[in-house]
């Protein structure tokens, strides 16, 4: 028996509509779920008690939160910046047919098989005065060489870049020089017959055409920016003092121990902004794309 | 080959249907899971006395162990909302589970607390948060104290200390002369929650009983602006200067392995800190001292663990709960307990001749009850406590004016 034709046009829907609903309910609706709650007094549970943007003003009082902002903001910049950097020449370097490309790339890409957890705990060994990396110095003769980033207020924040360029940039190299080896040979060619050095070509020619490689680069590395959380917690727990916190974080300890879901979602709600800013304009792109 | 399959399976059902009959008896043992965060060493054989205990009176114990306290304490809150509570859950004797009572998830424990006389046996700042509205919510095992003053007799010697401090200035003066010995004066684990005991140490021994009380309970912005308030903030962040430059990020433990092994002088800590130093084989009055406090009047904080019962609907439970709340308050339950924890009895009639010498002298502190006070935990809900804990951390280790620290701490406790 054929299926009449209206039906035909519903069976696709039909089909798709767990996944949308699994949309609307497990991320829109907990998202309304957080705003909702953010505008009560909640404490362990939620409450009904409507006390309007109380838990923002509260919120952006309070120094750590703010602190934390900053420490995101700086730490995504660097972040970013310096994994787009490295995992760009890695990809070249590994892109001149090296020998032993293989191990190369897996050296490389091997820290991104570790978890942050791991992560953080052996880069704060490193990183503690008197061990790792300043006792290694100590050992190799350099007896003045001192290096205590992770205990100092104002360098704290840079080793937890360190730590997490260390793991992420061999996956940026990855998509970096999947992207490399996506670009026709015959520009190459050309551009040797054109006399033009290598360094410019990847510079002028080869790096605007991997454009949709970075979009996905970027896009993939603020979204760890945001949710940044374990490494810290394993590298300094937020310190020295609250040198080091991060919005996550914070949105973490008012959840569980400190039994505030309130204050919790208006952090939560608040880290949201940034992700939509950075979204809408690739949702926008990609729309045009697709009219066009 | 299906076939098969399903035959092996359908036999291996039979055979545990089989032996579930088998021990038939086990399943009227009144099943009893306890959510706990107990998971050191010292720690697991201390709870394992209970457990030992409860299957001796009949029950059946099934251990959930959760690694870190506000790990362990979240999962009993999900679980107790998801509607799959334990039996029983650790909670801090404080205002960490009132949440749970208001909220009318809690089975009350009036008939022990009754039988147990707690209205007048238990130390006053524990009693207060587990009773809440006339009933008992909660079952008190033990009495920490968190803010000793630990300290290493080689140490002492080696810097040419003669006598235990008596005072705050002696103490300035002894941590003077450790630091001129080149030793690390005060071993200090730079974590939020460390400088909360510091501080709640210096408050107490600087500011005296009232001021600690207006501060705590009262919340009183008056006295957190008062000059003795800012006395007491500068003291504490004067021993900031004896800490070494590795400090920040430490555990409390490796702190401690710094005293044993007679790099370091003091240590600020709870009397868990016995845990370690029993494990490297000194003992109390010969390797090394602690101090409760300075003078006849100086408070004594308590803190203490307790087990919380969640309602249930299921009979098997509540029965459970019922004797697992008895044997928790039985003497020899208590009695061994405490002496692997390393914390105080909550009653008062046991034989203290077992014990340690500071656990002896603690208890002799303790049986003046004017002294009493609670841990700020006590009196603070947890995001009032975090709140503080944030001001205190970031007045450590920045270069925070006290006026500001003053500023931040009246508005971290006015919510």
């Amino acid at each position: 028996m054929r299926i009449r034709h209206p039906l035909r046009q519903v069976i696709p829907f039909a089909a798709l509509l767990p996944m949308a609903l699994t949309v609307i309910v497990g991320y829109l609706g907990t998202v309304l779920w957080s705003l909702r709650i953010s505008l009560t007094n909640s404490r362990s549970f939620p409450s009904d008690t409507f006390v309007g943007m109380a838990q923002y003003t509260r919120l952006f009082e309070n120094e750590r939160w703010l602190l934390s902002l900053h420490n995101l903001a700086l730490y995504g910049v660097l972040f970013i910046g310096a994994c787009l950097v490295i995992g760009f020449l890695l990809a070249v370097f590994i892109d001149q047919n090296v020998t032993g490309e293989g191990v190369l790339r897996t050296i490389f890409l091997y820290p991104y098989a570790m978890s942050f957890v791991a992560t953080g705990l052996v880069w704060q060994w490193m990183l503690t005065p008197g061990n790792g990396i300043e006792q290694a110095a100590h050992q190799f003769g350099f007896a003045g060489f001192s290096f205590d980033w992770i205990v100092d207020q104002d360098m704290v924040i840079y080793t937890v870049v360190i730590a997490t360029v260390w793991q992420a940039s061999g996956l940026v190299m990855a998509m970096m020089l999947a992207g490399l080896r996506g670009i026709d040979g015959e520009i190459w060619k050309a551009a040797r017959l054109d006399g033009i050095p290598t360094w410019r070509v990847y510079l002028s020619i080869v790096l605007p055409m991997m454009w949709p490689t970075i979009a996905t680069v970027l896009l993939l590395l603020s979204t760890a920016v945001v949710k940044l959380f374990d490494a810290v917690v394993a590298m300094t727990q937020g310190g020295p003092g609250t040198a080091s916190e991060v919005p996550a974080k914070f949105i973490m300890d008012h959840l569980f121990g400190r039994a505030n879901i309130a204050l919790a979602s208006a952090g939560a709600v608040v880290l949201l902004v940034p992700v939509l800013a950075m979204l809408a304009p690739y949702a926008y792109a990609r729309s045009r794309k697709g009219r066009a | 080959m299906h076939r098969a399959h399903k035959l092996a399976l359908a036999a291996a059902l039979a055979l545990g249907c089989a032996t579930a009959h088998a021990v038939g008896p086990q399943a009227e043992r009144p099943k009893a899971e306890v959510i706990h965060w107990w998971t050191s060493g010292g720690e697991s054989a201390a709870v394992k006395t209970i457990a030992d205990a409860y299957r001796a009176a009949g029950g059946a114990w099934i251990d959930t162990a959760v690694a870190g306290n506000e790990q362990a304490r979240a999962v009993a809150v999900n679980r107790i909302v998801g509607g799959n509570p334990p039996a029983a859950a650790q909670f801090n004797a404080s205002m960490q589970f009132l949440d749970l009572v208001e909220q009318g998830m809690l089975n009350h424990v009036d008939d022990i607390a009754a039988k147990e006389r707690w209205d007048t046996t238990l130390p006053a700042p524990i009693r207060d948060v587990i009773k809440v509205k006339g009933h008992y919510y909660a079952v008190p095992l033990n009495v920490h104290m968190p803010t000793w003053i630990w300290y290493s007799k080689a140490a002492f010697k080696k810097a040419g200390i003669a006598k235990e401090p008596a005072t705050m200035d002696e103490l300035f003066a002894a941590l003077d002369k450790l630091k001129a010995a080149g030793l690390i004066a005060l071993a200090h684990g730079g974590q939020s929650w460390q400088e909360n005991i510091v501080f709640m140490a210096v408050l107490a021994n600087v500011g005296g009983k009232d001021l600690y009380l207006s501060v705590f309970r009262d919340r009183d912005p008056r006295a957190i602006a008062s000059e003795p308030f800012r006395q007491v903030l500068l003291a504490f962040k004067r021993l900031k200067s004896y800490v070494d430059p590795g400090s920040p990020g430490r555990n409390w433990n490796d702190a401690t392995a710094l005293l044993v092994n007679g790099k370091a002088g003091v240590q600020i800590m709870g009397d868990w800190v016995k845990g370690e130093l029993n494990a490297a084989r000194l003992t109390a009055g010969n390797q090394y001292g602690c101090i409760t406090g300075f003078g006849a009047r100086a408070p004594f904080l308590i803190q203490g663990d307790a087990f919380i019962f969640p309602k249930s609907a299921n009979a098997d439970t509540i029965k459970a709960q019922k004797l697992l709340a008895g044997v928790m308050v039985a003497p020899a339950t208590v009695a061994a307990f405490n002496r692997i924890k390393g914390s105080l009895p909550v009653r008062a009639d046991l034989d203290a001749s077992a014990l340690d010498a500071c656990a002896q002298a603690a208890l002799a502190v303790m049986k003046d009850r004017t002294r009493h006070v609670g841990n700020g935990e006590v009196y603070l809900t947890p995001d009032q406590n975090g709140a503080l804990v944030d001001v205190l951390t970031a007045y450590w280790n920045t270069a925070m004016p006290v006026e500001k620290a003053q500023k931040n701490i009246a508005a971290a406790l006015k919510g």
